[in-house]
C-alpha cells in the first residue's frame, strides 16, 4: 500500500488575482513575446504541440523561452491528449498549442476528452489576421464557435494588450471549480502588433465564481444519514482524484466502516488493496459493487456523476436508496438521480467536514445500531458476494494467451508507482480489473468521451510530466493504429514509455457485442483476416498487418513479440529493464476472451450477468 | 409543460447569444421567445427567454447556463409577480368599408395605428401574449399581410431589482 498525499496534488492555481502582489514594470514586446512570457509567468513548463501559418510567431519567441519545454507532436490530437495525460500525471494545467484550421479542428477530440473527464487543459491555437476572420481565408475555421460545446469556455484574442489577462484568466478557468478545457484562439495580427507586458494582470470574470465550501447544514444532514444508514456505500467518482481528497476518503471510510466503490475515473482514489473496496461499479463492474448500490440504503456520492456506464437504466437504479450527492458543480446534482441531501463543494472540504460531523454524531451517541457496529450484517452480504463473484478469467484452451492475464502480469511487474494508460475497449475494462491501483494518478484513461487513441499519447504526457515513474500504455491493437504516431515523438524526444498492444485482430469491445447482440455476426471488427500478399489465413492471430514490432522498430522503439505465456514474464521484465527507449510489446491474444460482469445497455443493473449465461444469486428471498 | 421566463444577465461580450443558444439546442431546450437588450449598467446585457419545459429539465438548464463564464445572473420571473410584454407590428388590410371597423378594435385593445395606405393600417400594439393573441384573433378576418414580434421581456414588480449584487460583482472585479 502506497498511500500518498503527494500523488495527486490540488490543481495548480494560477498566479493571477490581483491581491497583494506587485505588478511588474511594463516591458514593451510583441503580442507572441507576451503569450510566452504569460505562459512561464502562470508556472506552465510543458507545452505539446505542432507549428503552423497562423501560430507561427509564437513559435518565434518559444525557442528563447528558458522556462518551457516544447514537445513536437507528430499529429496535433497527439498534442491534445499529451496535454491531457500531463494534467492527469501532475494535476498541473495541461498545455498544447496548435495553428489556426486544420491544427485547431484536430484538437477537438481530445478537448471532448478532456471536457467530458474534467481534466484542466489550455489549448493555444493561432488564428487568420483579424481582418481575415470570417472570410473563409487560408486554414481559417472558427474554433471559438465549434469548440463551444466542448470546452469550459474559450477565448478569440484579436488584441496584442488582452493576451497576458486572458492565459490568466483561461489556467484560472481551468484549474478552478470544476476542472477542464479551455481555449485561446489568438489572431496572428495580435501575435504579431506591439504591445507592453505587465504581470500579473487585472483578471475580470464577475460571472464565474465556483463554490467550493460545503453548506455546513447539508453536512449535517449527511452525517445523519450515515449515521442511520443500514446498508450504505461510498460511491467515489474522479472529483476525489482532482481535489486531492484521497486522504480524508481514507479517513471518512474507516471511520464509518462502510464500504466503497470507485468508478473508472475514480480508481486510485482507494486502494485497491483495502478490504473496503468493493471494486468498480457499473456496466463492467464487480457483482458485488453492482448490487451493494442495488440493495443500498444510503448512496453517498463523493465527486462522481451517475454516468449512465454505472446506473443502467435509471428507473431501477438504486431502488431502495437515499442518495447524498456531492459535487463541486451544481448542474451534476440532481441531473440523472434526485438528491435527498445535495451538497455544492469540492470534495476535500466536503469529505473533511464530512469526517468531522459523522464523529460528532458517534460522540453524540447519534449512530444507529447498524452505523454503530461497523455495519456487520451488511458486510456479511457483501463478502458473499465478494467470494462467490470474484473477477476472474478462463485460460485459453488452446494454450495462447489470455488477455487479462497479460494485463494482470503486467502490473504485478511493475516497478512500485508506475503509471498505467489505457485505450478503451475490453484491455481498458481488463486493465481497470487485474491491476492493483493504490495510490492516486497512477490510472489515466479516456472515462467519458471513450476516445480509441487516447492511451499512447495520454502515456507519452504522463511520462513527461512524471519522468521518474514507469508508464505503461495499455492498448489494444485497434487503437493503437488510431495514435501510435506519437512512438515518434516519444523516440525522438528521449521519453521513454512502454505500449503493451493487447493484439487479438479485432475491435474487441465491439465484436463482443457483436456475439453478444448480433448473432455473432462481425460485421467490420475484424482488423485482420490475414491473407496479405499471398499468405494464408490467419484469423484469430492477432493483426499482423502492420507488422507492430516492425512499426515499432521503425519509429524509433524497441519492439519485441509476444505469443507464448511461457515467455510472458520475461518480455515484461524485458520491457521494464528498457529505460533508454520506448518500448512496444505486441502481445498476440486469444481472439474470444470477453470482458465479465457486465450488464447489457440499457438494462437494469439488477440484470448483472457474472459471466456468459451466469446471473448472480442476490439471495433476494431472504429480506 | 409549461412556460418560464428567465431574466438572464450576461456580461456583454461577443458570442455570448451564440453560447446561450447553443446550449439550449445541445441540451434539448427548444426557446419560447427570446429578446436581448442593454441595461442601465453599459457592460451588462439582459436576455429574457421564455421557455416551455417541466420543472426538472428547467432547473438543469438554469444550473447549465449558470455556468457559462460570461453569465453574470439568472433570475425566473413568475408571472403573478413580474410585468411581462411583447411588441407586435401588424399590417392589416383595409378598405374604406371596414377601416373604421379595424380602428375601433384597436381602441378597444388601446393599441395604435402607426401607419395608413388605402389599402392598409399598420397597428402597433404592446401587452402580455395573451392580450396580444386576442387582438390578432380579431383582427384575422380583415386580412393580416404581415406580421412582426418581439420577444417577451419582463420585469419583476416591486422596488427591488435583480441587477443591483451583479452590479456590486461587476465594480468590485473591475
Amino acid at each position: 500500500m502506497t498511500e500518498q498525499a503527494t500523488g495527486a496534488p490540488k490543481p495548480q492555481q494560477p498566479r493571477a488575482r490581483t491581491g497583494g502582489q506587485q505588478q511588474s514594470a511594463p516591458v514593451e514586446m510583441t503580442g507572441a513575446q507576451s503569450l510566452i512570457r504569460a505562459l512561464e509567468e502562470v508556472g506552465a513548463d510543458t507545452v505539446f504541440g505542432l507549428p503552423g501559418g497562423a501560430i507561427l510567431p509564437a513559435y518565434d519567441p518559444m525557442m528563447d523561452s528558458s522556462g518551457l519545454r516544447h514537445i513536437l507532436v507528430r499529429h496535433e490530437q497527439g498534442a491534445g491528449h499529451a496535454a491531457t495525460g500531463y494534467a492527469q500525471a501532475t494535476g498541473k494545467v495541461g498545455v498544447c498549442m496548435a495553428t489556426s484550421g486544420p491544427g485547431a479542428t484536430n484538437l477537438v477530440t481530445p478537448l471532448a476528452d478532456a471536457h467530458m473527464d474534467s481534466v484542466p487543459l489550455v489549448a493555444i491555437t493561432g488564428q487568420v489576421a483579424s481582418g481575415s476572420i470570417g472570410t473563409d481565408a487560408f486554414q481559417e475555421a472558427d474554433i471559438c464557435g465549434i469548440s463551444m460545446p466542448v470546452t469550459k469556455h474559450n477565448f478569440l484574442v484579436t488584441d496584442a494588450d488582452e493576451i497576458p489577462r486572458t492565459v490568466a484568466e483561461a489556467f484560472h478557468i481551468a484549474s478552478t471549480g470544476r476542472p477542464g478545457p479551455v481555449v485561446v484562439d489568438i489572431s496572428k495580427d495580435a501575435l504579431q502588433e506591439r504591445t507592453t507586458f505587465t504581470w500579473p494582470p487585472v483578471t475580470d470574470l464577475p460571472g464565474y465564481r465556483p463554490v467550493t465550501k460545503p453548506h455546513s447544514k447539508q453536512i449535517r444532514e449527511a452525517a445523519k444519514l450515515i449515521a442511520q444508514a443500514r446498508r450504505p456505500v461510498l460511491y467515489v467518482g474522479g472529483g476525489v482524484l482532482k481535489s486531492g481528497a484521497t486522504g480524508e476518503l481514507k479517513v471518512l471510510a474507516e471511520l464509518t466502516r462502510a464500504p466503497v466503490t470507485t468508478t473508472l475515473m475514480g480508481i486510485g482514489a482507494f486502494p485497491d488493496s483495502h478490504p473496503q473496496h468493493l471494486g468498480m461499479p457499473g456496466m463492467h463492474g464487480t457483482v458485488a459493487a453492482v448490487t451493494a448500490l442495488q440493495k443500498a440504503d444510503l448512496i453517498v456520492a463523493l465527486g462522481a456523476r451517475f454516468d449512465d456506464r454505472v446506473t443502467g437504466r435509471l428507473d431501477s437504479f438504486a431502488p431502495l436508496a437515499k442518495v447524498v450527492h456531492a459535487d463541486i458543480d451544481p448542474a451534476e446534482i440532481g441531473k440523472n438521480r434526485a438528491a435527498d441531501v445535495p451538497i455544492v463543494g469540492d470534495a476535500r472540504e466536503v469529505i473533511a467536514d464530512l469526517v468531522v460531523a459523522v464523529q460528532a454524531e458517534a460522540d453524540g451517541e447519534g449512530l444507529g445500531e447498524a452505523a454503530g457496529a461497523g455495519f456487520p450484517d451488511w458486510w456479511q452480504q457483501l463478502d458473499r458476494w465478494r467470494e462467490t463473484y470474484p473477477l476472474g478469467y478462463d485460460l485459453p484452451e488452446d494454450g495462447s494467451l489470455a488477455p487479462q492475464q497479460v494485463i494482470q502480469r503486467i502490473g504485478e511487474l511493475a516497478p512500485e508507482g508506475t503509471l498505467f494508460a489505457a485505450g478503451v475497449g475490453q484491455h481498458q475494462m481488463w486493465a481497470a480489473h487485474f491491476i492493483q491501483y493504490d495510490r492516486p494518478a497512477s490510472w489515466l484513461n479516456s472515462g467519458g468521451l471513450g476516445t480509441m487513441g487516447y492511451a499512447v499519447p495520454a502515456a507519452l504526457g504522463a511520462k513527461v510530466g512524471q519522468p521518474d515513474r514507469t508508464v505503461w500504455a495499455i492498448d489494444g491493437d485497434g487503437c493503437f493504429q488510431m495514435t501510435n504516431q506519437e512512438l515518434v515523438t516519444a523516440a525522438l524526444n528521449g521519453v521513454p514509455l512502454k505500449v503493451a498492444v493487447i493484439n487479438n485482430g479485432a475491435l474487441g469491445m465491439v465484436r463482443q457485442w457483436q456475439t453478444l447482440f448480433y448473432d455473432q455476426r462481425y460485421s467490420n471488427t475484424q482488423l485482420y483476416e490475414g491473407g496479405s500478399g499471398g499468405e494464408a489465413p490467419q484469423q484469430g492471430r492477432g493483426t499482423r498487418c502492420p507488422d507492430f514490432v516492425k512499426l515499432a522498430e521503425a519509429m524509433g522503439c524497441v519492439g519485441i513479440r509476444c505469443e507464448d505465456p511461457d515467455q510472458l514474464d520475461a518480455v515484461i521484465e524485458k520491457a521494464n529493464a528498457i529505460n533508454d527507449r520506448p518500448v512496444v510489446i505486441d502481445f498476440i491474444v486469444h481472439e474470444d476472451a470477453m470482458v465479465w460482469p457486465m450488464v447489457a445497455a440499457g438494462t437494469s443493473n439488477d440484470e448483472v450477468m457474472a459471466a456468459r449465461g451466469v446471473r448472480p444469486d442476490f439471495g433476494d428471498d431472504e429480506e | 409543460m409549461s412556460k418560464h421566463t428567465l431574466s438572464v444577465l450576461v456580461e456583454d461580450t461577443p458570442g455570448i447569444l451564440a453560447r446561450i443558444a447553443s446550449l439550449f439546442s445541445r441540451r434539448g431546450f427548444n426557446i419560447d421567445s427570446l429578446a436581448v437588450g442593454v441595461t442601465e449598467h453599459p457592460d451588462i446585457s439582459r436576455i429574457t427567454i421564455v421557455v416551455n419545459v417541466e420543472d426538472l429539465p428547467l432547473e438543469q438548464v438554469t444550473k447549465q447556463l449558470n455556468k457559462l463564464v460570461n453569465v453574470l445572473k439568472i433570475v425566473e420571473l413568475e408571472p403573478a409577480s413580474a410585468v411581462q410584454r411583447e411588441l407586435v407590428l401588424v399590417k392589416v388590410r383595409a378598405d374604406n368599408e371596414t377601416r373604421s371597423q379595424i380602428v375601433e378594435i384597436v381602441q378597444l385593445f388601446r393599441a395604435k395605428t402607426v401607419d395608413v395606405s388605402p389599402e392598409a393600417v399598420t397597428i402597433e400594439a404592446t401587452g402580455s401574449s395573451d392580450k396580444l393573441d386576442a387582438m390578432l384573433k380579431m383582427l384575422e378576418p380583415y386580412g393580416i399581410k404581415e406580421l412582426v414580434q418581439s420577444g417577451t421581456i419582463a420585469v419583476g414588480r416591486g422596488a427591488r431589482s435583480i441587477t443591483d449584487r451583479s452590479l456590486r460583482a461587476l465594480d468590485r472585479s473591475a
